[in-house]
């Protein structure tokens, strides 16, 4: 056992996202309400510190910081590298619409804090750090969720907070419960004493704590704020909400669940469980969607299903890895397709992106580099990211579970197909609606589905780099 | 240099997108060009093949966390196809000559490059991933040529069918995969390495369903009965260019896979269930002819004549793998001329799907009854018709022949009544093309006979290679065999075991 770590820099990612926050805060505060860029430039600026330190930090040695509550490891170096890129994504997808609004700063400010909550999530090695990191990334996305103020962004602020208060209660009980079972509160600590505790309690304590973390990465049962936060939310922050809680939420998930002996409970075939029923419900009410934010919306709960699946297999081997790449994978596809959603804010309906292929030549590519991505067609990195996750699973002893998830993906094509074809269509049966162009949003769609195609084709160093184990 | 050969059409197709200012007129000369250079290098590739065995071999590792390399090589069993689709690729660039007014000429022609580069690298592929990569791309690239250019107004929809059917396939065939790759040691999706060492041998019902996996997903590609839906409604809607290219190098991609994946890497399961390929074959062939017989569309009676022509290379893959019955020598003649009729398919069905988008340029339709007596205002279209179809039906003289004569021959000793069966088919289509060439060029003119003008020289010489070709390889069919019967064997070898 190692001593207290008094190694303050070692949180030096996470810290500057803090300061990032605090100073976007203030710079906000002060500024005129045309002329909030400087806001904006200060909140871009952390993410980008907090990116270089993480990349710089990645390459030190792996340790436990904070009295062994606080890991810096493989997976909390590949949240603190990929929160604040997509969080950066998100940042350049909602100029157009955050531009000039009376809140511009704060939307900068919720991003920041919500990445931190995010991050902190992934590297929590303590129930009690765990269950600050929920809250922390909780609030700011409930106000980002409601940032614009209209009777649609009430309702998906209301129901998410509603389903968070409800299941971040759950997690805090599961906490106590661990805490009451084991007499300790650090993974290591929990790792050496729940082998012995009794199976009931540790099974109650198991799920409520599982039902918290569901609620973060946005998977079955914990998805029922999804769809309408996708739908309602205002795109940048709907692309915020179901790609960054994921990152952090998948990743706490594994290492928390890493620490209950599967002898005693088996909790790999509950997750499989939940893999199975987020993918299909996911892609089952994704079917009858008009709505192109309500379509992604679900499938990000399918999505989170597939993810699951690496979750279910953790601990054996390259399965922590392919969580990681999916992720990263996950995330890049995801903010691309929100940022064609947000670039076309007038288009509402699958029925209205009919002909946009012959005005919209490049936003229609990174569209459809998008949904075929999400799909898992080749080259892109989901495609990968399947493959990877698909393989240890199979691996992992858990065959029947692939065989769903190619089910599950072939359902997928037709709702995913169902918004491509009218893009693709070339006759547009009246004149192309006038619509104001989103350069911001646009050049970001292109920009990740450029990024999705280079990740899938550059996938073999990636993959090397990112780390199978974790310390706790 | 193979994968210069593979890529470099994708590259073009880049420079030709980012050029926008080039007159539409030189865009179709700089694909004829590309197209061309590409049938050079396929030669050239194939006159410096020497021997047996992989030869113009590249093994990079390309995603080694998943077991996944970048590996490609070319063998007696890729080369005619690799050969096949770069003459295909080409006449339809020349085919394409003649028609400015083909709305968006460049995109045309930047699609077809692409979806070049994906058969070629599919042919050439040697690893699991690297092969999946190509197929489902060429899926895609497929699907915008239909929905893009198609004509009728359920293009869209046809266009959605093919996507769906055959990226479900894609996806059995995924499964399949990773299934040969969980069951390796060590994991790996490299096709020669599971060739050496292939994994799920034995009894078990492992084999059995990986097996079931890899035929699910290339028996919607081929396509074979009940799988094969898809395919006439792709054919009729998609434009002349792209039926060739569908029907003569996109179904290869399933039987190739039944010979480079399915039979030497899972041999055991193979032979236990080769009988029912074999019927799976037969049905195919004989419910092709048939239906094909019942049609009054040009094209889609040719489309069904491709159910029954893959049918047969079903067979005589299956024949291979009956245990007892013929010996090793019958079994490498029924795959060999399974990987001829490969060839020899793409070639003359090729030509039929061009010379039937001459009919629709014309008078609009494809059905038979509005035609009539045709081989009097057009002699030129009627002669080179009349010897597709003859091709087509299998006469001696050309390749059809030397392909359907090695299919009978080598499947007769394993499996005498299917084979029986599946010659009955040769009458069928036989009587149809007879029947269809009376209804189109003899008799009386019919409604739109008056719009139909001879072919113009871009048609002509887009047809007359690929005929010539297939007489080539009728008359003197030993260069081809001599590079396909090595790899035959081999694949005989592994099977038999």
């Amino acid at each position: 056992m190692i001593g207290v770590h008094k190694d303050p820099l070692a949180l030096a990612p996470e810290l500057l996202l803090l300061l990032g926050a605090v100073l976007t805060l203030l710079t906000g505060s002060y500024l005129p309400r045309e002329r909030q860029w400087p806001a904006r430039l200060i909140a871009a600026l952390a993410l980008v510190g907090s990116l270089t330190v993480a990349v710089v930090q990645a390459a030190g040695d792996d340790r436990m910081v904070y009295a062994h509550t606080y890991a810096v490891d493989g997976p909390t170096h590949t949240a603190r590298v990929l929160v604040p890129l997509a969080a950066l994504a998100v940042l350049a997808l909602s100029v157009e619409r955050t531009r000039g609004d009376r809140r511009e700063a704060e939307f900068s400010v919720l991003v920041l804090l919500g990445s931190l909550g995010s991050v902190l999530l992934a590297g929590a090695s303590d129930l009690l750090v765990l269950a600050v990191a929920y809250l922390l990334a909780s609030f700011p996305l409930y106000a980002l969720a409601g940032w614009a103020r209209d009777a649609r962004g009430a309702e998906a602020a209301l129901k998410t907070y509603l389903l968070g208060a409800l299941l971040g209660i759950t997690l805090l009980l599961g906490v106590t419960l661990l805490y009451g079972l084991a007499g300790a509160t650090d993974y290591a600590g929990l790792r050496d004493a729940l082998g012995g505790a009794p199976r009931a309690a540790l099974a109650v304590g198991v799920v409520a704590l599982l039902a918290g973390l569901l609620f973060k990465a946005g998977a079955v049962p914990g998805h029922f704020w999804v769809p309408d936060a996708a739908a309602g939310a205002t795109p940048p922050a709907a692309a915020f909400l179901t790609t960054v809680p994921k990152i952090g939420g998948l990743i706490a998930l594994a290492r928390v669940l890493l620490t209950v002996p599967d002898s005693v409970v088996d909790w790999r075939l509950l997750v499989a469980a939940v893999a199975t029923a987020g993918m299909t419900l996911g892609n089952l009410a994704a079917f009858g969607q008009r709505d192109p934010l309500r379509l992604l919306g679900y499938s990000t709960v399918s999505q989170a299903g597939y993810a699951l699946m690496a979750v279910a297999v953790a601990g054996r081997e390259n399965a922590l890895r392919a969580l990681l790449f999916y992720l990263a994978a996950y995330a890049l596809t995801n903010v691309g397709a929100f940022a064609v959603a947000a670039a076309l804010p007038a288009r509402t309906t699958l029925g209205a992106y009919r002909g946009l292929g012959r005005h919209r030549p490049w936003t229609t590519a990174a569209l459809a580099v998008c949904l075929l991505g999400l799909v898992g067609t080749p080259p892109t990195a989901v495609f990968v990211g399947k493959l990877t996750v698909f393989s240890a699973t199979w691996d992992g002893g858990m065959a029947w579970l692939v065989v769903v998830a190619a089910l599950n993906t072939v359902a997928s094509l037709f709702y995913y197909l169902r918004w491509l074809a009218p893009a693709l269509t070339p006759a547009a049966p009246v004149a192309a609606p006038v619509e104001d162009v989103r350069p911001w949003a646009s050049s970001t769609a292109v920009g990740a589905a450029a990024v999705t195609v280079a990740l899938g084709v550059a996938a073999g160093p990636v993959l090397a780099v990112l780390p199978d184990g974790l310390l706790r | 240099m193979l994968s210069l050969t593979v890529f470099a059409p994708l590259v073009a197709a880049a420079l030709l997108l980012s050029a926008r200012r080039l007159p539409d007129r030189a865009v179709v000369w700089t694909w004829v060009v590309v197209a061309a250079a590409e049938l050079a290098l396929t030669v050239a590739l194939w006159v410096t093949y020497d021997g047996e065995g992989i030869g113009h071999e590249t093994d990079r590792p390309w995603i080694p966390g998943a077991g996944a390399g970048y590996h490609v090589g070319v063998d007696g069993l890729s080369l005619p196809l690799l050969a096949l689709t770069a003459v295909v690729f080409l006449m339809c660039a020349v085919h394409t000559l003649r028609r400015e007014r083909e709305h968006d000429v460049r995109r045309f022609a930047v699609l077809f490059l692409a979806l070049e580069t994906t058969c070629l690298g599919l042919f050439a592929a040697l690893d699991l991933i690297l092969f999946f990569l190509f197929f489902d791309l060429s899926i895609v690239g497929m699907y915008l040529v239909i929905a893009g250019w198609g004509h009728g107004a359920r293009a869209a929809l046809s266009a959605l069918k093919f996507f769906l059917y055959t990226f479900v396939g894609s996806l059995a065939l995924l499964l399949g995969f990773i299934g040969l790759y969980a069951a390796s040691t060590p994991h790996t999706f490299d096709i020669v390495e599971l060739t050496g060492d292939p994994p799920l041998r034995g009894e078990g019902a492992g084999g059995a369903l990986v097996l079931l996996a890899l035929c699910v997903g290339l028996a919607v590609k081929t396509p074979t009965v009940p799988f094969h839906t898809w395919m006439p409604p792709a054919h009729t809607d998609a434009p002349a260019a792209g039926s060739a290219v569908l029907a003569a190098v996109l179904l290869k991609m399933g039987t190739y896979g039944f010979v480079r994946i399915a039979m030497p890497v899972l041999p055991d399961a193979w032979r236990t269930y080769a009988l029912v390929v074999v019927v799976v074959g037969v049905v195919s062939v004989l419910y092709g002819a048939l239906v094909a017989l019942a049609q009054t569309d040009f094209k889609r009676m040719v489309a069904y004549t491709s159910v029954n022509h893959m049918g047969y290379v079903l067979l005589a893959l299956g024949a291979a793998g009956i245990v007892g019955g013929g010996d090793a020598g019958t079994r490498t003649v029924a795959v060999t001329g399974a990987v001829v009729q490969m060839v020899s398919h793409g070639l003359i069905t090729g030509a039929l799907f061009l010379l039937a988008g001459v009919l629709r340029d014309r008078a609009g339709t494809y059905e038979m009854d509005a035609y009539g007596g045709l081989a009097g205002p057009a002699p030129r279209f009627a002669a080179l018709t009349a010897l597709a179809a003859f091709a087509s039906l299998g006469l001696p003289g050309f390749s059809g022949f030397v392909a359907e004569f090695q299919i009978f021959a080598g499947s007769l000793g394993p499996a005498p009544v299917p084979t029986a069966l599946a010659l009955l088919g040769i009458l069928v289509t036989a009587g149809l093309f007879l029947w269809a060439l009376h209804r189109v060029f003899l008799g009386p003119p019919g409604n739109a006979t008056a719009s139909v003008h001879d072919l113009r020289p871009a048609e002509t010489w887009s047809v007359v290679p690929l005929l010539a070709l297939s007489v080539a390889v009728g008359l003197a069919p030993r260069w081809l065999l001599d590079t396909v019967e090595p790899a035959a064997r081999r694949v005989v070898e592994l099977v038999t075991g």
